[in-house]
């Protein structure tokens, strides 16, 4: 794509266009477009309430859902005689849980013959220490210390080490994947364009639905899980690497050419070590994406912290769920302490002292002893390989307290915040989520999709109507329109809000360097958390209704659009805002004729980025009572008679996301230039 | 010059020309005829070298010159094929380079040429000495062999001391210097500067052009500078290639260019120099009158006039000027004060 694009401006500029380009007469009253559709719409809703709605019940199913059982009955019979089965798919499944076994019986289950894991949590500890010391520094290292040990008293320490051991397979193989990939897509512009898209639609997605297909594939179980992971981890690694490595200077790369270089001493010696802290940031990343996808995938029988949260929300203890869920947020955090201070060890080593250079080794060498030592000690004694668990708790030394703190304060809030929580739910339910629900859901199927097709053409283009046309077919093919648009409702909705607050402290932290210090480092770690444990507080106050997946959702997506509205504010030339202070423009002018229509494509940016991830955290609110697509989706979990629905929801959610994502794609292709991420 | 030599590199009718088809471009004589916006929306190409050819003399600095777009840059990238030329032949050392195999082109890279950069093109990843031994090592040399040849050039462009440093704890100059320090490290026959200190602070490109004068002294290389300041190419250029749009306009000396400028392009360029500090004694000599005396001063014709204008305002009789016991012409008052005056005439 920049390729393309510089391509495109070296070329010398073409003749002056005869006059400026015409569109069509909606064009120039866009605003007014959009709102006298909306007025027919409601006039059309008022009219035709109620009718053509398509409502399916909850527990009802169309053929199509019993066809699609019918298929995995199919599939399930001819597992063991498919030759697709045989040679392809479990082949993979083999391998993956060979894998996932060998790590899993290192560090966290019963394996090789013995009654516990060959690495008891003392080793565990030590390893991870030593591990983090040796590639980031001391003090990562002792943070992991503290965590992991945390997890022991947490009585969490088995589940925890389930999470890791699945997370870290499916980092290995994501890597493994991802790393040579990336660097064939950062070599070449064709391998990059064919990638791209695949990773933009494989990044859309939510990560909730394709793990249903899979386990039609893989069975459920680790393997899926690792499976599921791998498609959500590993872009990550593909892009970031792909950019590190297109990142490096050319004249750098030339130079080395010139010297004689032949292209593997050019990739060795120059573009993966320049590149090489870029790529440790896509490490990062996909680690942290590959322990958010763990933790979902408790829905398909993944071992680990995620299937507590995931038990504890569906009986709403939410002292047990926020015990497992602090576990993963500390996990969260450990992870990518450890991975950043591994990307900073470039600079650190440049700063040694030639004392501390040449001390180095013996230091490696000791700490290697004393890991071996405790490495051993968790082998052979069983106390050090067990986390001690004192009689009568449930769960070791402090999970108890913790769960019972949190279930105090939720009893708390619950007695003394209802007032405002259930006044703040349902001001907010019955002003804005219940009239964009009601004008969705009972508005005749053809009413919606003729306005859905007729604002994608306004807001962005042809292509852009085309894919809402088409992708809303689909839905109603799906059998499961009424229940898309309560979604689509709960969608637009969080979406409207994540904007708002993305506008407001997005604008906020663009102006003051002070304010995007304090809160930029706070956003940083909300986005380092996994998306399930965002359920988790919410639940505790409000409940579990749709407003509460709302809310989570909000909050989870917020993060990412205030950062791109701050980022659009400040990439405002400072030259242009001089110059505005110089004609005499007020702070609010500023604003609002300077700089919010100069960042018009980070807001646009900021809308389309909010919308998938609200998508995909309102499904995932389909576990907490927030119904409609996602509670198909959990259900066909669940309840094999409901497979073919939720697989079928999980297609009417791809296409929800695919139709908003093109939409608001096309939108900032028309304000400028459609650069994504 | 050191005309009379075999030349190092010799270029005939080289062509480089950008978009589809482009080997369609030379070949066709009505193509190759059109300007750069006919050509463009006839073809879909760039021609950024049109028709170039020169010799490069053993130990010459060979100066190209030429606004940005000018294709120098182009034309430098391909003595080395960084840029495959479209057609002409290119013969280094007697040998036809565009018949070079990528093995070849490797040893040929290692061995014979070097470049420096513009925007130096260092290796942030290592420090300054293992920046200069990047080329001895990708040719297998051993570490201690490659780093002691290394401080060696290091302490040549004067660097010692900044060996341990990283390439962004430097200055602008000093990473250029590094640059140098990489390209002379390898020994190689003949080095490639593209437009290596047009990034620099005035002062530091000032220094850095004496040290390349003061390294041409010392290594005595042949040297071919891409460069689109006309000052800097007078100063280090025996000879100047003239560019515009792909076509070279004229070759010669820094003199002949300013004494006899090949077109207005050439005499536009010219015109801001300081014309006494080029022109020498023959361009503005002429044949004695007879009224003339002639037991005035003698001065050779390659004394440049800035230099000769006191003896001759110091002299009541026109200075002679001779080679070989013979009288070429006489410079008097008249001659000098033409020059000096005239520095603003151009304008």
């Amino acid at each position: 794509m920049a390729v393309l694009e510089a391509a495109k401006t070296t070329r010398p500029p073409a003749a002056p266009p005869a006059a400026t380009p015409t569109g069509p007469v909606w064009a120039a009253h866009r605003g007014a477009v959009v709102a006298g559709v909306i007025a027919v719409w409601v006039v059309l809703w008022a009219l035709l309430r109620n009718r053509f709605t398509l409502t399916l019940d909850t527990a009802s199913t169309t053929d199509l859902h019993l066809r699609i059982n019918d298929v995995r009955d199919s599939i399930d019979a001819g597992r063991n005689s498919n030759p697709l089965f045989l040679y392809v798919f479990n082949e993979i499944r083999l391998v993956i849980d060979a894998l996932t076994n060998a790590i899993s019986g290192l560090i966290a289950q019963p394996a090789f013959g013995r009654p516990v894991p060959l690495l008891g949590w003392l080793g565990v500890v030590a390893v991870v220490m030593f591990v983090a010391w040796a590639l980031g520094n001391g003090r990562v290292s002792l943070l992991a210390g503290a965590v992991f040990v945390f997890f022991g008293l947490q009585g969490l320490w088995t589940q925890a080490m389930d999470t890791l051991a699945l997370t870290l397979a499916a980092v290995l193989v994501s890597l493994l994947i991802g790393i040579p990939l990336g660097v064939w897509a950062g070599l070449s512009d064709r391998v990059n364009r064919v990638l791209t898209p695949v990773l933009d639609f494989m990044q859309t997605m939510p990560t909730f639905v394709y793990l249903a297909p899979l386990t039609l594939f893989f069975l459920i179980g680790p393997a899926s899980a690792v499976i599921a992971t791998l498609i959500y981890a590993a872009p990550p690694a593909i892009r970031i690497t792909a950019h590190g490595i297109r990142s490096v200077a050319p004249a750098t790369v030339e130079a080395s050419v010139a010297l004689g270089s032949t292209p593997r001493q050019t990739l060795f010696r120059v573009l993966l070590p320049v590149a090489r802290r870029t790529i440790v940031l896509g490490i990062n990343q996909t680690i942290m994406a590959a322990l958010s996808m763990v933790t979902i995938a408790a829905l398909i029988d993944a071992p680990g912290l995620g299937q507590n949260v995931l038990k504890a929300l569906q009986t709403l203890d939410v002292g047990t769920a926020f015990n497992a869920g602090m576990s993963i947020v500390l996990m969260a955090i450990v992870l990518d302490r450890v991975t950043t201070a591994m990307s900073e060890r470039v600079e650190v080593a440049r700063l040694m002292t030639p004392q501390a250079i040449a001390r180095r080794p013996y230091l490696l060498g000791a700490g290697a002893v004393a890991t071996l030592v405790c490495v051993y000690l968790s082998y052979t004694f069983a106390n050090y390989a067990v986390f001690p668990t004192p009689e009568g708790t449930s769960l070791g030394y402090i999970g108890d307290d913790i769960a019972g703190a949190a279930d105090a304060v939720k009893d708390w809030a619950q007695s003394n915040l209802t007032f405002f929580t259930q006044t703040w739910k349902d001001v907010s339910t019955a002003w804005f989520l219940d009239p964009v629900e009601h004008l969705l859901v009972e508005s005749p199927w053809f009413v919606v999709v003729a306005v859905a097709v007729v604002l994608s053409l306004v807001i962005g283009n042809v292509r852009a109507a085309v894919t809402t046309a088409v992708c809303l077919a689909v839905v109603i093919g799906t059998g499961l329109w009424s229940d898309t648009m309560t979604t689509l409702a709960a969608v637009l909705v969080a979406t409207v809000l994540t904007v708002l607050i993305g506008v407001l402290v997005g604008v906020w932290m663009g102006r003051s360097r002070g304010a995007d210090r304090a809160i930029r480092p706070v956003l940083d770690a909300a986005q380092v958390m996994p998306s399930f444990v965002y359920l988790i507080p919410f639940v505790a106050l409000f409940g579990a209704t749709r407003f509460t997946a709302i809310v989570a959702a909000v909050v989870y997506s917020a993060p990412i659009a205030i950062k791109l509205v701050a980022d659009g504010i400040r990439n405002v030339s400072a030259t242009t805002v001089e110059a505005a202070l110089s004609a005499g423009t007020s702070t609010l002018q500023m604003i609002r004729k300077v700089q919010l229509p100069m960042a018009r494509e980070a807001l646009v940016l900021a809308t389309n980025q909010g919308l998938i991830y609200v998508l995909s955290m309102v499904v995932i609110g389909g576990l907490i009572g927030a119904g409609a697509l996602g509670y198909d989706v959990v259900a066909g979990f669940r309840q094999s008679t409901y497979f073919g629905k939720g697989l079928a929801a999980g297609l009417a959610i791809v296409m929800l996301g695919v139709m908003l994502d093109r939409v608001t794609q096309a939108a900032s292709g028309r304000t400028g230039g459609a650069k994504r991420r | 010059m050191p005309g009379d030599l075999s030349p190092v590199i010799s270029v005939r009718d080289l062509w480089k020309v950008f978009g589809p088809k482009a080997e369609a471009v030379p070949k066709s004589e009505e193509l190759s005829a059109l300007g750069r916006r006919e050509l463009m929306d006839r073809t879909g190409c760039t021609a950024a070298v049109r028709d170039v050819s020169f010799d490069i003399a053993p130990g010459e600095v060979f100066v190209v010159m030429g606004l940005s777009g000018s294709g120098k840059s182009t034309l430098v990238r391909c003595l080395n094929r960084l840029i495959e030329p479209t057609s002409g032949t290119l013969t280094f050392e007697g040998e036809d380079l565009l018949a070079a195999d990528a093995a070849r082109l490797r040893e040929l890279r290692r061995l014979k040429f070097s470049m420096v950069f513009q925007h130096f093109g260092l290796l942030p990843h290592r420090r300054v000495v293992e920046n200069v031994a990047y080329g001895l090592e990708i040719r297998g040399m051993g570490k201690t062999e490659r780093t002691k040849k290394a401080m060696e050039v290091i302490e040549l462009v004067g660097l010692l001391g900044y060996e341990k440093s990283y390439p962004d704890q430097l200055s602008g100059g000093m990473q250029q210097r590094v640059g140098l320090a990489r390209a002379l490290a390898g020994d190689p026959d003949v080095l490639f500067f593209d437009e290596p200190f047009s990034a620099l602070d005035p002062l530091i490109r000032r220094d850095m052009q004496n040290e390349v004068i003061r390294l041409h002294h010392e290594v005595g290389k042949t040297m071919v500078f891409i460069t689109h300041d006309l000052s800097e190419a007078l100063k280090l250029g025996d000879r100047i290639l003239i560019m515009r749009d792909g076509k070279m306009i004229q070759t010669g000396t820094g003199d002949e260019l300013v004494g006899a400028p090949a077109d207005d392009y050439v005499r536009d360029f010219v015109s801001d120099v300081n014309r006494s500090h080029v022109l020498t004694l023959r361009w503005i000599m002429r044949p004695p009158r007879p009224d003339d005396p002639l037991d005035g001063p003698v001065l050779s014709r390659d004394v440049l006039v800035h230099e000769a204008t006191r003896v001759v305002l110091d002299s009541d009789k026109p200075i002679r000027v001779m080679e070989n016991g013979e009288l070429l012409g006489v410079v008097g008052n008249e001659e000098i004060l033409g020059v000096i005056a005239a520095v603003t005439e151009g304008s």
